[in-house]
């Protein structure tokens, strides 16, 4: 029991570090872990007991302040020539020796003084702290020169004098009476010893004596992992900075209904504030949880220690502190869903951190070789065929990567970033045999509710390859790091042998960076160009008679001005206005102006400025004129009778206007454009919206946008579209001046401001977000790999600068990426394989920050391994942004039959593995959903044939599946059906104090349907709640707030709320379905006679329609395919 | 022995060819630049794409040439390519100016992989009808 309770604590620790599923709002760290350290005053004398160590402890080699220039002199992260390697690296075996001799004089010599002293006077240090009053790397500075000096003198690390007893024993003995791994270190005394409620070390020093080091790691882990979050407290500026930027999303929850740790804390909660929650609601595990974290999930293999009842709370406490697999259905843990405690079997060694060297790692992966149990599960061969409710009653688990205990606990998000193949092939024929494709699915930008933010002189790299130092690296010793790209050996620079968090010397393995594999750095100058640029936003506003029709100017201004000041940035701000139609008007809102001041340029052919620097203006200075013009602006074009768009000169206008300084434009169009350069023609043919054949005019008709969004990359410009229209307006050609200069799409087929309230609450909420979310300027973003593989085509909104390095003049926390990957050469000298997203973007505080992901996987050399690990709805979505390539460069039906091909060869090559050759159509239970997602992709807007499908649907469809990240495109692709007129606390999660109930989710047929009930179906950014004609009156009048179903309006689009439990219920449920993306979702109540119903029902992506199969049609489909 | 027509048109065939050789080489340096993060695709689309329409036209040339002089064996051989690259600029992407590279699809690994290849292709083509030509020449030369 104890035994499986801790891995899940321990996966629970590393979702919340990661920020995995936890709200993507508050980055700052501020209210978690808020008490772990105590006694500053305790610490303080550690800083003059450095120097004395520093002289006598083993020299460093290498002086970072020199190598400082070297680093990282170029902006783009270009590789460039290295300079020589100053150290000279002992031999591997030699090391061995030397290692595991030191570590375990460390934790001998070392214990006992420090038992002694400290474990007394220093029991785990969880009183809450206030703050940390002294700077970032206060101490540090003094020491620096003396370690400098010291390492001129010693150039080489004296590895064999290292483990000779004088050596290694002053080392060992200053190091641990100094800083709080002293209490780590009091090993002895606990050896054996049953394993007491507060103190975490027995356990891990019951241990036989042939893995010190390991327990000593064990240990170190958990301790600096709570030590993180302090870290994250010394940087308050942060915090605040990140609350105010998220802050329209205080509420908000990841994708994906993975609640599971994250009762964030009101945003009230602020740095240094004691959480004080409960264990039930605390937003992350408390401290004893969190130093058994890093310690328990390893010790599996030993006697469980018997847990203490402080230190494991009781069950239904611990609640969100469990996987979501656990949380939601604790009841219902079926053979579906694999048991997370399972995922740490018996064979699984713990290891890593001192100086994990490459022996050691391979010993390590060598308990892999027992094969984990969720590996089992997803080879499981399922029957198609008999299989009904092939659908998991809850939303399917995050992929687990097969590797050992630390090495997934630091991994990073898969919300983040997550991969096709968890387990990653070791060759391209082996890839090749097995089907699938291999590549990345990216979501760079996402929220997080913790990040650490780390300040730094050196930003340490590999000189070869340009690597960020990240938590799957190898540090052959105290000074050297091999990297897990290239494999380069790099010396460690001094000041990253000073560790900020723990504030002691000679640990660059306690670093957060290599603690992290999410971590955001603070670049210096170095990673600049130009002097970072101030927030420049630019609205490009069309006012054609159509436009004002349409009442969207309106609600644009009124919008805008709410969020006047939310919009991020800082007293450099600057904004400006553009408004078209036949000509061009500019707004002159130069401050001293009493009113803004109205320029109009007819001059379409050849666009110029009226006034160059009046027109984009300082946002603090000129906001009373800014004001004037939103407030003024709606009524200034009512009685136009213009009825042309000059949309090209308009962008060409914005482009000179902002080329000085780059930034973001917006622009908001409501029709074809019909003037100027880039005028478009209708090229629909209404009488072949559904026809079979094929689809045309999926591509561009003019390159003039995709040259201009060229233009505006160059000069970092990103331009965002707003289409609101309601006839044909070529979005397949409009859309590239956002696609390639890294904007968003936006489309709201015939908005309206009377007639169509739902498209208007959409339209609000989503400018809402839009205008208040954050946002990152002049942005590159590079994708490093493991030697051996490399990027075969990148998906999404950019523009790709070189093989493996996209521009992005502006970056969102919407948007996702996708990455097809090949494999070069073959990977059979390496276990693990690395990924590594770096993204470089100015923050709208004009801060130059670096973000760093880093995804670890294992490489297997079996073909049932690869299937094993295949990630269904990572597969989907790769599948769907090649389908959209492929329909656009060849034709829609290639596409189609791509993706069905794409089923019946991994299928195929499914069954030509396993040996039973059983009748039926047989899955790996990995894949048993991929027939199902393939069909649900098929009847997709964008990939549909046969159904009436406006062109301009079809492309925005296209367009998002691109371009969102893979939460949301899931939910596009597979809504989430429940039924909700029943809903009960049974198995409801706790959030905070609110019960969110967690109905079942149903497969998606009229079947599932009755006409008792109410169903609601999640699609993303719509919901559906469908009302079946029979309905139970008490539903209808309690949720509802209609006496019978008949008295139900036609356009509700919101639950009233009324004071009863059921209403409470459902508006609980609602809301933390919508909190749970980044974009308002709209409400659509259907009545069973409504003609929303046809939308509703098309929705149901099992059951055959005219002219697409059924899920059990395409199954046989399938079947017959393969048999061919 | 006599200077014919023919002969003429082999001497000029042989001379453009070594012109298009270089074309060959250009194309095949360029991409090997933007596979190894060089040049920015948009100034090395910027560069090659004035340079197809010359390419095709220079081959469109002496194949007429070779045409008026009746060499059919000849023209048979050359037949394929021009053929060939009449379809690659009919299939190209929607662009406003000549050329047959859109930047923002060139880094794409498949197709920088195509484009590497074609250049290879050419290049062993033009060498190997350089030789042709020269003993197409001597032949006419000698043999009238």
């Amino acid at each position: 029991m104890s035994a499986n309770l801790n891995p899940s604590a321990g996966y629970n620790l590393n979702a919340t570090q990661n920020g995995g599923a936890a709200p993507p709002c508050q980055n700052g760290p501020g209210q978690t872990y808020p008490s772990v350290y105590h006694a500053a005053g305790y610490y303080s004398s550690h800083p003059q007991s450095y120097p004395p160590v520093m002289g006598q402890g083993p020299a460093p080699s290498g002086k970072a302040p020199v190598m400082n220039s070297q680093y990282h002199p170029s902006y783009y992260h270009n590789s460039h020539p290295q300079p020589v390697q100053p150290t000279v690296r002992a031999g591997p075996p030699v090391y061995d020796a030397a290692q595991t001799q030191v570590s375990q004089s460390c934790s001998a010599t070392g214990a006992p003084p420090s038992s002694a002293h400290h474990a007394p006077q220093h029991p785990p240090p969880f009183k809450p702290l206030t703050s940390y009053p002294a700077p970032y790397y206060a101490p540090y500075p003094a020491s620096q020169g003396l370690a400098a000096t010291a390492a001129s003198s010693a150039p080489l690390y004296p590895v064999a004098s290292y483990s000779s007893a004088p050596g290694a024993n002053q080392y060992s003995t200053v190091r641990s009476s100094q800083a709080p791994q002293a209490q780590l270190y009091q090993g002895p005394p606990g050896i054996g010893a049953p394993p007491t409620a507060v103190s975490t070390a027995p356990c891990t020093y019951a241990r036989p004596p042939s893995g010190p080091q390991v327990a000593v790691n064990g240990q170190v882990s958990a301790v600096s992992s709570p030590v993180l979050q302090h870290y994250d407290q010394t940087q308050p500026v942060v915090t605040q900075s990140y609350k105010a930027l998220d802050g329209d999303g205080a509420g908000e929850r990841p994708p994906s209904g993975t609640p599971s740790n994250s009762v964030h804390s009101s945003p009230g909660h602020h740095p240094g504030a004691d959480s004080s929650t409960t264990g039930s609601s605390s937003p992350v595990p408390n401290n004893y949880e969190s130093l058994e974290d890093g310690s328990y999930p390893d010790s599996s293999s030993l006697p469980p220690p018997p847990p203490s009842s402080k230190a494991v709370p009781p069950f239904g406490y611990s609640y969100p502190n469990l996987h979501p697999a656990y949380q939601q259905k604790p009841a219902s843990r079926t053979d579906t869903t694999p048991s997370y405690g399972g995922c740490n079997p018996p064979g699984y060694q713990p290891f890593s951190q001192p100086f994990p060297n490459m022996s050691q790692l391979s010993t390590a992966l060598g308990g892999l070789s027992g094969v984990p149990e969720l590996q089992v599960e997803g080879l499981r061969p399922v029957n198609l065929l008999q299989e009904r409710n092939i659908l998991p009653p809850s939303p399917l688990p995050d992929p687990e990567p097969n590797l050992s205990a630390d090495l997934r606990k630091v991994n990073c998000s898969p919300d983040t970033f997550r991969c096709t193949l968890t387990n990653i092939p070791q060759t391209q024929a082996l890839l090749n045999k097995a089907k699938l494709p291999l590549g990345l699915l990216l979501h760079p930008f996402r929220d997080l509710t913790q990040l650490p933010v780390i300040t730094s002189n050196t930003i340490v790299r590999c000189r070869s390859c340009r690597t960020y130092i990240n938590p799957f690296v190898t540090f052959l010793d105290q000074r050297r790091w091999k990297c897990n790209l290239c494999y380069r050996v790099n010396d460690v620079p001094d000041e990253f042998m000073y560790n900020p968090v723990t504030r002691s010397y000679g640990e660059p393995h306690k670093r957060p960076e290599v603690q992290n594999s999410t971590v955001e750095f603070i670049a210096s100058s170095d990673y600049m160009l130009r002097p970072p640029q101030p927030a420049v936003y630019l609205f490009v506003l069309d006012v054609s008679h159509n436009a004002v029709e349409t009442g969207y100017l309106t609600i644009f201004c009124q919008s805008l001005l709410d969020n006047l000041d939310k919009l991020p940035g800082d007293t450099r701000t600057r904004l400006g206005f553009v408004t078209f139609d036949s000509t061009i008007h500019f707004y002159n809102l130069q401050e001293g102006l009493s009113q803004p001041q109205m320029l109009v340029v007819s001059d379409i052919e050849d666009i110029f400025l009226p006034t160059p620097d009046s027109l984009l203006v300082n946002l603090k200075e000129s906001r009373e004129l800014v004001k004037d013009l939103l407030s003024s602006l709606p009524g200034m074009f009512t009685h136009t009778r213009e009825t042309h768009s000059a949309l090209g000169p308009a962008l060409q206008a914005a482009y000179k206007l902002m080329s000085p300084t780059g930034g973001r434009v917006s622009v908001f169009q409501t029709q074809l454009p019909t003037q100027g350069a880039g005028l478009l023609q209708s090229r629909e043919d209404p009488n072949l919206r559904s026809s079979t054949k094929g689809v045309q005019h999926l591509g561009p008709a003019t390159d003039f946008y995709k040259k201009l969004a060229l233009d505006c990359s160059g000069q970092q410009i990103a331009v965002d579209l707003f289409l609101l229209t309601s006839q044909y307006s070529d979005l397949a050609s409009l859309a590239c001046v956002a696609k390639y200069s890294a904007g968003s799409i936006y489309y709201y087929p015939s908005f309206h401001h009377v007639h169509n309230l739902p498209q208007l609450e959409k339209f609000q909420k989503d400018l809402q977000r839009y205008l208040t979310r954050k946002i990152g300027f002049e942005a590159v973003m590079r994708i490093r790999c493991t030697k051996g593989l490399s990027i075969h085509t990148f998906h999404g909104n950019f523009f790709v600068r070189s093989t493996d390095l996209l521009s992005l003049a502006n970056v969102n926390p919407d948007s996702g990426f996708a990455v097809q990957m090949s494999i070069d050469e073959s990977l059979a000298d390496t276990s693990l394989t690395c990924f590594q997203a770096a993204l470089l973007y100015t923050s709208s505080k004009g801060k130059r920050r670096i973000r760093v992901h880093t995804l670890c996987l294992p490489v297997v050399s079996q073909l049932s391994d690869v299937f094993a690990g295949a990630d269904i709805q990572a597969v989907t979505c790769l599948l769907a942004n090649m389908a959209i390539d492929r329909s656009v460069s060849s034709s829609l039906s290639d596409a189609r039959d791509a993706l069905v091909n794409a089923v019946v060869d991994s299928l195929s090559a499914y069954r030509n593995t396993s040996n039973l050759q059983p009748a039926g159509l047989v899955a790996p239970s990995a894949l048993r959903l991929f027939p199902l997602y393939v069909l649900a992709l098929l009847k997709q807007k964008a990939l549909r044939t046969g159904t009436s499908t406006r062109l301009d649907d079809r492309v925005f469809a296209m367009c998002e599946f691109k371009s969102q990240p893979l939460q949301h495109v899931m939910r596009l692709v597979h809504p989430n059906l429940y039924r909700v007129d029943n809903l009960s606390d049974q198995g409801a999660l706790h959030l905070n104090d609110r019960m969110v109930p967690q109905p079942q989710l149903l497969q998606l047929t009229a079947e599932k349907l009755t006409r008792e009930g109410a169903f609601l179906m999640d699609c993303g950014s719509l919901l559906y709640l469908w009302v079946g004609k029979s309905c139970s009156e008490p539903f209808i009048r309690d949720v509802l707030g209609c006496p019978d179903h008949s008295s139900i309006p036609q356009n509700m689009s919101q639950i009233p709320e009324l004071d009863n439990p059921s209403s409470a219920r459902m508006r609980t449920f609602l809301s933390w379905l919508q909190e749970s993306r980044s974009f308002w979702p709209v409400l659509h109540v259907v009545k069973d006679d409504a003609s929303a119903k046809t939308s509703f029902f098309q929705h149901l992506v099992e059951d055959r329609t005219e002219s697409a199969f059924s899920y059990y049609e395409f199954l046989l489909h399938i079947q017959q395919q393969m048999s061919k | 022995m006599a200077f014919t027509f023919a002969a003429f048109c082999y001497m000029l065939a042989l001379l453009l060819t070594a012109a298009l050789i270089f074309f060959a080489i250009w194309h095949i340096i360029a991409f090997d630049e933007l596979k190894t993060d060089y040049k920015n695709p948009i100034d090395q689309c910027n560069t090659l794409n004035p340079l197809v329409l010359p390419e095709y036209l220079i081959h469109v040339f002496f194949c007429i040439m070779f045409l008026c002089a009746a060499e059919w064996l000849t023209l048979g051989l050359n037949m394929p390519l021009l053929a060939y690259h009449v379809w690659r600029y009919m299939s190209r992407p929607v662009m406003s100016g000549p050329g047959l590279y859109d930047p923002t699809t060139i880094m794409n690994a498949d197709i920088l992989a195509y484009c590497q290849k074609e250049g290879w292709c050419k290049l062993a083509f033009y060498l190997l009808s350089f030789f042709y030509y020269l003993y197409g020449m001597i032949y006419v030369l000698v043999s009238s």
